[in-house]
């Protein structure tokens, strides 16, 4: 067994895994590749720690009266839930993981432009999660993910100017990543990687990049005033001395907006691969796809005021920018359908990526209809601050987000580590997260339109609201068993997981047909030449009806295209 | 509603209203969803691998279906917008005619004060079918004073008055909520409205809001005891005089500053001349005035607005600075002059729904 | 990367991720124009609430800015100015390979960077024995009553946070060009071209940019 594995092992050609074994050459590495998966393992810790938080909330809310947590810890616990998400894990996973990984090989490139900034965005990244771990261990942090003023400047004495430190310093993590991308997009597509014949992954982590250039620094800036008012007092958004607390939010948002399409459209990009690659068709209206995706972007600097209806901003601002609003959910509709009707006339496989991807159809369909409800100027007015804002964005950002990740690294596993996971326990974890989701996520609309505020400990006056909460605690037992299997079946997976071939899921794509499972240091072999759009499956009138006909016609060699 | 409530109670004329656009939106979602999700299923049980469905001539896109599904959501969107804009503002439009509550959000609990000198903490008495409008502030951080059965909220800021408005329908006990997180106990911030018949309204009127207190000062009365108390009567009397100007018939007015500029005296132009008087000097006059901002509270300023509005509408004649000894004090100002104390004060107590100045929407 | 590095005809180093050295000198351009654009943004918050808060309180600006002396700001300004024609120089050097003229102007840019730090220097002390530190000690009495700093405050919290970010911008352009002065000296391969030199003269041209705007908005405009 151990020579016939000593033989084995010899006949594996170099790839970026087995290049170098040191501890050294993983922490100083420039590779891509490498990089992703350091991202890989720290955004998995990090959605550990905010699931814990997560689940002491849920927990502490099964009982109007609170169970075992004084307010304060309560306080802390949601807060820390959202800071870690939303900085550690969300803005980072799907493009710092997925895309360091995927952009420069569906480029046809070696490397991304700047592989160094790359490593020290990594090192920043792991810096700031550093410090937010620190932040919550010596007493944790109150004033939620928002830090709305003049509570975290001037009242709150947790350790809140760690945590501003940290988000400060992710921030600047992910502006080197969003640079990089630009660079690499712009200048190292392969020869033949015309603007249109990138895939869809690439054009939305493009408008991403965009955005977190645009956005992150207006954040960056506004977050180090209230660090500075903290330590010297200076005063920018103290009603005190003349300051004005809500243009804190103005300036917030202004980023925190677009944060979410910083999260949403890469995770389209994924699911627009996962739509084609299991269907076999390329995406229905490829343009109008890649233009929604910036449109998105574009649109969404201009949207951020719709979270300060009810703030005290100007009425006539509050009209401009529901309206705005409104126009975000065309683009987002234009993509809904056209990945449904991707599906039309192809070959439809149930695999586990492509369950997590009919998954995100539904969830997202949920996510982005119900903010029509607060978009909507009058309705807002009754839903926002509630739980009902709470259940929205869990499912455009856990719903969307995260099922695009899963199912982003599912499709990408085997190209990433060379091996093939459990294809049943796949299935089966992706149906529990989407039904654990679901049991969580929905009854939070109801109480949340019943009026029950984010945010609260104790809702002993109002028993109705009990049930429902008890409802989404037991979804979010569902949910971290979903969640938890991957843990395992991947683990399984990496140790002694069937070999990969170099294209499982019969593919199109520079990743699947060019390069090797898992690729080599940089790359490819042999230098690439793109001589064919995006998603060029076989246009056959009749195809085989068994699948080794299907595997023969889909073969890169044997395909028409 | 058995143990699953689905709505909460409409208590108000807006909630009805919301609750026909929430309901189709409601409506417009679950078509959607349907839509999308039996398109999904359909496509992908029909053109399942190996399954044996025509799949000639496919298309790769087609703009007409494009343009479809672009417009119509479009049109839609545009629609909801309307009618939700139009709902939102009439709501932001304050009610010239009913009940005022001024509250003071603060961590964390509800102070509310009637206008009649009536103080509620966490809780709050009003009649059933009058308008009713807050005027609100904080004295510490953010908040948002949420009514569910009402279909409002709006927040609560330090260093600002906000508004809003609501004309109960419904006899009952609703809830009163922070909705902003705003520190430690932000989830005991919570308080009730108890809306009432009217004659138990004008029973509990009666009793003084069931205080123990023998007589019910009223805000505008509080405000005048303070005005002598603070020394603000030592300059500012009925007359422009070379010290201060008049302060009568001021609210509406339109103020010149020294250095250019100008604003209408509303509520906020008040706050801001007791808190930081040196910010806007009126023309004309010498910067002597100090800063009470460490000398009075929040309600306290209101109490002074309401007293200041209480000297009536007409303004002394402009451009004429009498020598100060030569100014009188303002009616109502004189402790000693019992026949102008009686008179504000039964004014004042008789009025259960008072008549606003102010207009629109400030902010 | 030096291993999997090449040097082209020219003997300049191309990096294993590009294919030609324009390539990789053309990302170098792209990458800092959209660094740039970042740093417009960070700057851009700032000067937005700047505009607010002007516009809010348009009599304490006009207060409080003489209190800011315009020419020591105009010396800045000028000192600032010169070392943009210094560090233009240097990049042409740069570009004909001429080191040593190259290093001497990346030293005089360091020199007028240096003296713009003293000025700010001596402009900052006079504001602290004056008292118009952002804190709670706040006071002004020389130009407003004691109580009745107000508003006053605010300006000089932005005056502090504009010109403090953007002293610590020119610090971050000392240490970039000193390392770069050093590298050229070393001969390191990294360096070997004009390009790093180029991309250190955008940023300082960035810098110099953000002062010809706080220069007149802080110390002239409200005369």
């Amino acid at each position: 067994m151990s020579a016939a594995a000593a033989v084995q092992e010899q006949k594996v050609e170099k790839n970026y895994l087995n290049a170098d074994h040191t501890i050294a050459s993983w922490l100083l590495t420039k590779d891509h590749k490498r990089i992703a998966v350091l991202y890989l393992i720290s955004v998995t810790f990090f959605f550990f720690i905010g699931s814990i938080a997560a689940g002491l909330v849920r927990l502490e809310l099964t009982s109007s009266q609170g169970l075992m947590l004084t307010s304060e810890a309560y306080n802390k616990m949601f807060s820390a839930h959202g800071v870690v998400m939303i900085f550690f894990f969300l803005i980072p996973a799907v493009p710092a993981t997925l895309g360091n990984f995927i952009l420069p090989i569906m480029l046809g490139a070696r490397d991304l432009a700047f592989p160094r900034l790359n490593l020290l965005s990594w090192y920043l990244y792991v810096f700031a999660g550093i410090l937010a771990a620190i932040a919550l261990a010596t007493g944790g942090f109150d004033a939620g993910w928002t830090f709305y003023t003049p509570l975290s400047s001037l009242y709150s004495n947790t350790q809140i100017t760690m945590a501003l430190s940290a988000a400060f310093i992710a921030g600047f993590s992910s502006i080197f990543t969003g640079l990089n991308f630009i660079v690499t997009v712009h200048k190292m597509r392969a020869p033949g990687m015309t603007w249109f014949r990138m895939p869809l992954m690439i054009w939305s982590t493009y408008a991403t990049s965009v955005i977190i250039i645009l956005g992150t620094p207006v954040v960056a800036i506004t977050l180090f005033l209230v660090i500075l008012e903290r330590w010297l007092g200076i005063g920018i958004f103290s009603p005190e001395i003349g300051g004005d607390p809500v243009l804190f939010q103005h300036m917030f948002w202004f980023y925190s907006h677009p944060a979410v399409y910083i999260m949403v459209l890469p995770a389209m990009g994924v699911v627009s691969e996962l739509m084609a690659a299991f269907s076999k068709r390329p995406v229905f209206g490829y343009h109008f796809v890649a233009f929604s995706s910036l449109a998105i972007a574009g649109l969404g600097f201009l949207v951020w005021g719709h979270h300060m209806f009810v703030s005290s901003q100007s009425v006539y601002l509050s009209v401009v920018f529901s309206f705005i609003t409104f126009l975000v959910a065309i683009p987002s509709a234009i993509k809904t359908f056209n990945w449904t009707f991707t599906m039309f006339k192809g070959h439809v496989e149930f695999k586990t990526p492509m369950i997590y991807g009919l998954a995100f159809m539904g969830l997202f369909l949920i996510g982005g209809l119900t903010g029509l409800f607060l978009a909507s100027l009058d309705t807002d007015v009754h839903l926002t601050g509630t739980y009902f804002i709470v259940a929205h964005f869990h499912y455009v950002m856990v719903g969307s987000a995260t099922i695009a990740f899963m199912g982003g690294l599912h499709y990408w596993w085997p190209k990433m580590f060379g091996r093939m996971y459990s294809e049943f326990w796949g299935r089966i974890s992706a149906i529990t997260i989407f039904a654990g989701f679901n049991f969580t996520f929905f009854p939070q609309f109801i109480v949340g339109y019943l009026g029950m505020p984010r945010r609260y400990h104790y809702y002993f006056f109002e028993p109705g609201w009990e049930v429902y909460n008890i409802m989404s605690t037991m979804g979010a037992t569902i949910l971290a068993i979903g969640f938890a299997m991957p843990a395992f079946y991947l683990t399984a997976s990496l140790l002694k997981g069937k070999k990969a071939p170099q294209n499982p899921w019969g593919a199109k794509g520079l990743e699947w047909e060019k390069a090797a499972s898992p690729p080599v240091t940089h790359n490819f072999s042999e230098p690439v030449v793109v001589t064919e759009p995006a998603y060029n499956y076989p246009t056959l009138d009749e195809w085989p009806e068994d699948d080794a006909g299907v595997e023969a016609a889909l073969a890169p060699q044997g395909g028409k295209g | 509603m058995g143990n699953f409530p689905m709505r909460p109670v409409p208590a108000s004329e807006h909630a009805q209203a919301y609750d026909a656009l929430f309901f189709t939106i409601t409506g417009l979602m679950a078509f959607f969803t349907v839509l999308v999700v039996v398109l999904v299923i359909y496509f992908a049980a029909k053109y399942r691998k190996g399954s044996k469905a025509n799949r000639r001539n496919p298309i790769d896109g087609h703009l007409p279906m494009e343009i479809t599904w672009t417009a119509i959501p479009l049109v839609l969107a545009i629609v909801i917008f309307f009618w939700s804009t139009r709902n939102f503002l009439i709501q932001r439009d304050m009610p010239k005619q009913g009940i005022e509550i001024m509250v003071i959000g603060k961590q964390w609990m509800w102070h509310l004060e009637h206008m009649n000198g009536i103080r509620e903490n966490d809780e709050l008495h009003i009649p059933v079918g009058v308008p009713v409008k807050f005027t609100m502030i904080s004295q510490d951080v953010l908040h948002a004073m949420y009514l569910p059965e009402f279909r409002t909220q709006y927040h609560v800021v330090p260093g600002r008055y906000t508004d809003l408005h609501f004309t109960p329908t419904k006899i009952g006990v609703y809830k009163m909520l922070c909705a902003m997180h705003c520190g430690a106990q932000h989830s005991e911030m919570v308080g009730k409205v108890y809306v009432m018949s009217q004659k138990d309204y004008a029973a509990w009127l009666e009793k003084h809001g069931n205080r123990f207190a023998p007589k019910v000062v009223s805000m505008a009365e509080s405000g005048k005891l303070l005005f002598n108390q603070k020394g603000c009567a030592n300059c500012h009397n009925d007359v422009n005089n070379e010290r201060a100007p008049s302060l009568v018939g001021l609210i509406g007015q339109t103020r010149k500053f020294e250095g250019g500029g100008a604003a209408i005296a509303d509520r906020t132009y008040v706050r801001d001349s007791i808190f930081s008087p040196y910010d806007q000097i009126v023309q004309g006059y010498e910067n002597t005035m100090p800063s009470y901002k460490s000398q009075l509270t929040e309600e306290q300023v209101i109490d002074l607005y309401e007293y200041i509005k209480s000297l009536g509408n007409t303004p002394p004649p402009d451009g004429k600075k009498v020598p100060y000894e030569q100014s009188d004090r303002p009616p109502g100002i004189d402790m000693s002059s019992p026949d102008n104390a009686t008179r504000t004060t039964n004014e004042r107590e008789s009025a259960s729904a008072t008549q606003f100045h102010e207009t629109g929407d400030r902010k | 990367m030096s291993e999997h590095a090449a040097h082209n005809e020219g003997g300049d180093v191309v990096y294993a991720q590009y294919e030609t050295i324009e390539q990789q000198q053309e990302s170098y351009v792209v990458g800092m124009w959209s660094f740039l654009v970042t740093e417009i943004m960070f700057f851009g918050g700032l000067f937005m609430v700047y505009s607010l808060y002007r516009w809010k309180y348009v009599d304490v600006w006009s207060k409080m800015s003489t209190e800011l002396d315009w020419r020591w700001g105009g010396l800045n300004t000028t000192i600032l100015l010169i070392s943009s024609f210094f560090v233009a120089m240097a990049v042409q050097k740069a570009q004909k390979r001429e080191t040593k003229a190259q290093i001497n102007y990346l030293w005089l840019t360091v020199l007028c960077a240096l003296g713009f730090l003293c000025v700010k220097y001596v402009e900052y002390q006079a504001k602290f024995h004056h008292g118009l530190w952002p804190d709670a000690l706040y006071t002004a009495p020389h130009i407003i009553p004691h109580g009745e700093e107000g508003y006053s405050r605010i300006f000089m919290s932005l005056y502090f946070a504009m010109t403090g970010l953007h002293g610590a911008h020119v610090a971050i352009g000392i240490i970039v060009i000193t390392t770069l002065i050093f590298m050229t000296k070393a001969k390191a391969p990294s360096v070997s071209d004009f390009v790093p030199t180029e991309m250190v003269g955008l940023y300082w041209h960035f810098v110099d940019l953000v002062w010809i705007f706080l220069y007149p908005l802080f110390y002239l405009i409200p005369k």
